[in-house]
């Protein structure tokens, strides 16, 4: 019977919940890691079982646990405890160290300041190898596992894309997503606040920076290439050219894969906000949450609405059909919305306010999954047939 | 050798699924630095935890305490007190901040 499992990060641990193709009726496990920030936690296309999570502290730093089990039992890959001092090296699954020299990029004054590893912001599965699995982390960087989350190894060429020009946004400076085209792993693309947006065609050891056509207010020169602040990136699998992106101010879209974005926000209440999302079966078909910027950060007039095109930009419709229209102010953080592929695409946010809300229909009606969670950072869905 | 008694904080216990207290063996000279390889090399789940991985610098937020004293900015390479050899005191790792 087909069904999904949720998987939610919050500022105080990670749950899991599940419900059958019906999304009613929810079953809800968890807190596990309790106490921790779980900035990110994501199942491999290949092997649903499989699920690698981001579990980190101010205190203790960087963990990276893993399920074999689809979230019954975690563990630290390659932290075992020892009975013999021989084997693997101890702890590495945690250990995140640049390549080389760490290099400066810039600090919010304006002087450089070196870059120094504080935490995995999210990870991204391979979609066909359950072993190989991408970390994009703060200061920005791409890590890559083929070890299964036992041990990391910097990809630099990322960081060779003007790194010493990159300035952390307020959030901090953090490469916070990484697509894959599940077709054609070689491509990918990345985007770091406050820095841009980033392609890779050789599965992230060279990439090109894709910002033209970006505008941000202050930024005066249009053909500056870096310091954009772009909050998310999304695309439909059937279409890896056509991406779609929240920057910090506007919703843009470019039809091949970043070589001109265009101004895809005209209509919606706010031109800031976190995540955006496509829709499973609808290329078309792309949805934003508007938040009111520059420092309020929670839905405009209180009301919470998802907004949806059905045209890949343009033509918003409010989506409100459940969701609260009076005294809301929370925010929804840009990696804590996602969908299911079922038959009848499943939208799904959460919000710091400890809310996580599902759509069945395609953002129709909406309702809360549970209420009272800590502060969701991310949320992702795995369909389970 | 030294069976030295370590106290860790609720959630490294948690990480290395040990209780309050553990016990490990140690070589002389006793001090915070060859207590915390030995820690790491038994529970390498607390690698990175406690200290940085590469600069094995203690993390900002925790704090070492030797016989009712913050040792936190000692030198890590200086010998412990015998009562800490001899098992009569923990070496306590401390989370010391708290965060609201």
């Amino acid at each position: 019977m087909a069904g999904v499992r949720v998987l939610v990060g919050t500022k105080k641990g990670a749950f899991i919940l599940t419900s059958d193709e019906a999304r009613k009726k929810w079953d809800v496990a968890g807190p596990f890691f309790g106490g921790w920030s779980i900035y990110h936690m994501k199942g491999s296309p290949a092997d649903p079982n499989r699920i690698y999570v981001s579990q980190c502290s101010d205190w203790f730093g960087q963990i990276i646990q893993r399920s074999d089990d689809g979230g019954k039992t975690w563990y630290q890959p390659g932290g075992e405890v020892k009975i013999d001092f021989t084997g693997q090296p101890a702890g590495a699954s945690n250990k995140f160290v640049y390549e080389g020299d760490p290099g400066q990029h810039q600090w919010y004054d304006g002087t450089p300041h070196p870059f120094e590893f504080k935490r995995v912001w999210h990870v991204e599965p391979h979609p066909k190898n359950p072993d190989i699995v991408y970390a994009g982390v703060e200061d920005a960087a791409l890590f890559k596992s083929t070890d299964g989350g036992v041990s990391w190894k910097e990809l630099p060429g990322l960081r060779q894309q003007r790194s010493a020009e990159w300035a952390p946004g307020a959030g901090g400076l953090g490469l916070h997503t990484i697509l894959i085209d599940p077709n054609n792993p070689n491509r990918m693309y990345g985007a770091i606040s406050a820095a841009g947006a980033f392609r890779s065609d050789d599965a992230g050891e060279s990439w090109k920076v894709i910002t033209k056509g970006l505008k941000s207010q202050y930024i005066p020169d249009p053909n500056t290439e870096i310091g954009y602040c772009v909050h998310r990136l999304a695309m439909h699998p059937s279409r890896p050219d056509v991406v779609f992106m929240q920057l910090h101010w506007n919703v843009m879209r470019t039809d091949n894969a970043g070589e001109l974005w265009t101004n895809i926000g005209e209509g919606l209440p706010s031109d800031f906000g976190f995540p955006v999302e496509v829709h499973a079966h609808e290329p078309n078909t792309v949805y934003v949450i508007p938040i009111k910027s520059d420092s309020e950060h929670y839905p405009p007039e209180g009301k919470l609405r998802v907004y949806r095109s059905r045209t890949g930009g343009g033509n918003w419709e409010a989506l409100t059909n459940g969701l609260p229209q009076q005294d809301c102010y929370v925010n929804i953080l840009r990696d804590a919305m996602s969908h299911d592929t079922l038959d009848s695409c499943g939208i799904y946010f959460g919000t710091t306010g400890g809310q996580v809300y599902v759509s069945p229909d395609g953002g129709d009606h909406w309702q809360a999954i549970v209420h009272d969670l800590p502060a969701v950072l991310s949320v992702e869905v795995q369909t389970l047939k | 050798m030294s069976d030295v008694r370590v106290q860790l904080p609720f959630h490294l216990q948690n990480l290395a699924r040990v209780g309050s207290e553990i016990v490990i063996t140690v070589s002389d000279p006793v001090t915070a630095d060859s207590i915390l390889d030995e820690v790491e090399r038994r529970y390498p789940m607390l690698c990175g935890t406690i200290r940085d991985h590469v600069t094995k610098k203690r993390r900002p937020f925790l704090r070492y305490f030797v016989c009712q004293k913050d040792f936190s900015h000692r030198p890590t390479d200086e010998e412990l007190p015998d009562a800490i050899k001899a098992g009569n005191e923990p070496f306590i790792v401390w989370g010391s901040l708290s965060g609201g």
